[in-house]
């Protein structure tokens, strides 16, 4: 009786790229339903049209690329990176900024490395940051979460959104709300207690942690967070090191609610991009570090530089900014954190050199 | 990337010693090729990169600091060419230095005289022309070894790919980052120029990445994938027209070795 031989039997099959991927997408369906609920639709037209810029950008790239179009679009990548864009770009944004950024995204940071798996940097937030960079204003227009809407006024309805996210539908420009986010109610204050700020600010009045609307989405990103985790799709690493690392820096530079404060533990780990990035950009696979202890410090150096940026720089929030400066560090972590391999006593150094 | 000041250049002595004059044949039509495409300061050699970088937001800055730097690169290669039987090597790179930094203090002057506008958007950029590898190479690489005339042709050259390079990308990045062509070039040639403006995409266009230095990376490396890519299709086509078929009848050997 002839026996096939199998190396490894007790591992199973191993998960493929797309259902990784579509794992994920499922996990960002409670922030997103979060994000329509209190922003309206524009959190899902910033999907649907990077959605579409993403798919078209990546079949004519491996088009030109002689590549195989379906082999590689099924594997559903470039979906994610185009949902995690227009998650993160402000709902209701031009439809210009959505298509540019997303253009960048594939075809600037991940194509012309070499595509899926050669990508230094996370494609989405080199999308956000170019964006960021080249259309402040737009960038920085988020409207204003649905309770907070003045009486009598709605989000806006399906249609009207689309007329606001494309102007020539309308006749006339169709205005909408817009508001401070609650990091940058923070960013602004000059001269307010907290404590006061709690009570004065309509973000914080009607919120509980950090903002009404903005708590939400991130407890919903946490549970998108905690489903993944639960699945094995990432290690905890990254994602504990990082928010651990930001509630170590808040805790301690937190001086009890004076106006000079960077923002209580609530605000920074519940308000901004924390969760999201948390779950869903830290714990890339391919732009992150590779071993478990560097994922450690990948993740923690990330949170620190998260905090920094928001209490001493000049943007409110720097999720995207302290990904990609981490981005660059990564392959130097792996170098100093090379796991033991399974059989030898010890880690084999990078450093040493090979015979 | 590559440190040209070792890099030889065919035609040319490599170990003359000083106080010898060379007489080696002088290709022009190699020099010219080399400067412009071959052997480009900005595009191949990767020299210079800091003001490429820095300045080419638009056509007039990026012309300026081209003109600029071409004006130093000819004088000191010429310069470089008329003392090389004198210098001895131990001091020959403090002796070109001195006659680089002199010819950017000349061209300083002469745009603080001409374009003063110019020269003060253009700012440290046009001192600093004195630590541009391009032009210390060429006076180690070729100047200090070649004639008088070739060095100039040489300095030319280069100059001109480098300036090239230089416009190409101001082009590049005022086009896509502020959506105009030659703005501002009275800066550069009077008020005859301040017609030259072309808006292109509308008065509201501005994306800001391709003004800021991420911007010149970008395009500098889109621009040296094109030259790379141009280069590769072209030996490909070379390569094509040398393998002419064997003429004659050809039988397959299938035994025995092959004398």
């Amino acid at each position: 009786m002839a026996l096939t031989q199998v190396t490894s039997p007790h591992t199973s099959e191993g998960a493929s790229t797309s259902w990784v991927m579509q794992q994920l997408l499922l996990a960002t369906l409670p922030g997103m339903a979060a994000l329509t609920w209190y922003f309206g639709w524009g959190t899902l037209i910033n999907i649907t049209l990077a959605c579409i810029t993403a798919i078209s950008c990546e079949a004519v790239i491996l088009k030109l690329r002689k590549r195989p179009v379906m082999f590689y679009l099924r594997d559903c990548s470039a979906l994610v990176t185009a949902v995690l864009l227009g998650l993160a770009l402000p709902p209701l944004a031009p439809w210009w900024l959505v298509i540019t950024g997303t253009a960048f995204a594939m075809i600037m940071a991940k194509h012309l490395y070499g595509g899926l798996g050669y990508n230094p940097f996370n494609p989405a937030m080199v999308g956000y940051v170019v964006l960021l960079i080249s259309f402040p204003v737009a960038m920085t227009m988020w409207p204003a979460p649905r309770p907070l809407l003045p009486e009598g006024v709605d989000v806006p309805s399906l249609w009207s959104s689309l007329q606001i996210v494309f102007p020539m539908l309308a006749a006339e420009p169709i205005d909408a709300f817009t508001m401070a986010t609650p990091l940058d109610v923070f960013k602004q204050n000059t001269g307010q207690l907290v404590e006061q700020l709690y009570k004065s600010e309509a973000l914080f009045v009607h919120g509980d942690l950090a903002g009404i609307g903005w708590e939400t989405v991130n407890l919903a990103f946490l549970a998108g967070g905690i489903y993944l985790l639960a699945r094995r799709i990432f290690t905890w690493h990254a994602p504990v090191a990082m928010l651990s690392t930001l509630a170590l820096m808040t805790w301690f530079c937190y001086d009890g609610g004076s106006s000079a404060s960077k923002g209580p533990l609530s605000l920074h780990l519940l308000s901004g991009a924390t969760m999201l990035g948390a779950f869903f950009i830290v714990t890339d696979p391919v732009t992150s570090a590779v071993s478990n202890r560097g994922r450690l410090i990948y993740g923690g150096l990330i949170g620190l530089l998260v905090f920094v940026i928001r209490a001493w720089g000049n943007y409110p929030d720097a999720l995207a900014f302290a990904v990609l400066l981490m981005n660059f560090a990564a392959p130097f972590i792996d170098y100093y954190t090379v796991p033991r391999t399974y059989g030898h006593d010890r880690a084999r150094s990078a450093l040493q050199k090979k015979d | 990337m590559n440190d040209s000041a070792v890099d030889t250049i065919p035609g040319t002595i490599p170990d003359a010693a000083p106080g010898t004059i060379p007489a080696p044949e002088i290709n022009y039509r190699e020099i010219t090729g080399n400067g412009l495409w071959n052997n480009n300061p900005a595009l191949v050699q990767l020299l210079g990169l800091c003001p490429l970088l820095a300045v080419t937001g638009s056509v007039v800055n990026a012309l300026g600091l081209g003109l600029a730097t071409l004006a130093v690169l000819m004088g000191s290669n010429i310069a470089v060419s008329l003392i090389r039987g004198g210098v001895t090597d131990a001091i020959r790179i403090p002796a070109f230095v001195m006659i680089i930094a002199t010819f950017t203090t000349c061209t300083e002057l002469l745009m603080k005289a001409y374009t003063y506008e110019l020269f003060q958007i253009l700012g440290i950029f046009i001192p600093l022309i004195v630590t541009n590898c391009a032009i210390l190479g060429r006076a180690e690489a070729f100047a200090s070894k070649n004639r008088v005339f070739p060095a100039a042709i040489d300095g030319l050259m280069m100059g001109l790919g480098f300036g090239l390079v230089l416009v190409l990308l101001g082009a590049i990045r005022e086009i896509l980052g502020s959506g105009t062509l030659f703005a501002d070039m009275q800066l550069l040639f009077g008020p005859v120029a301040q017609s030259w403006k072309l808006q292109l995409f509308g008065d509201n266009y501005g994306f800001l990445i391709w003004v800021l230095p991420p911007g010149a990376f970008l395009i500098t490396g889109l621009l040296i994938a094109a030259k790379n890519a141009i280069d590769l299709r072209a030996n490909a086509r070379r390569a094509e027209l040398k393998a002419k078929p064997v003429k004659g009848a050809k039988r397959v050997r299938t035994t025995g070795a092959v004398s």
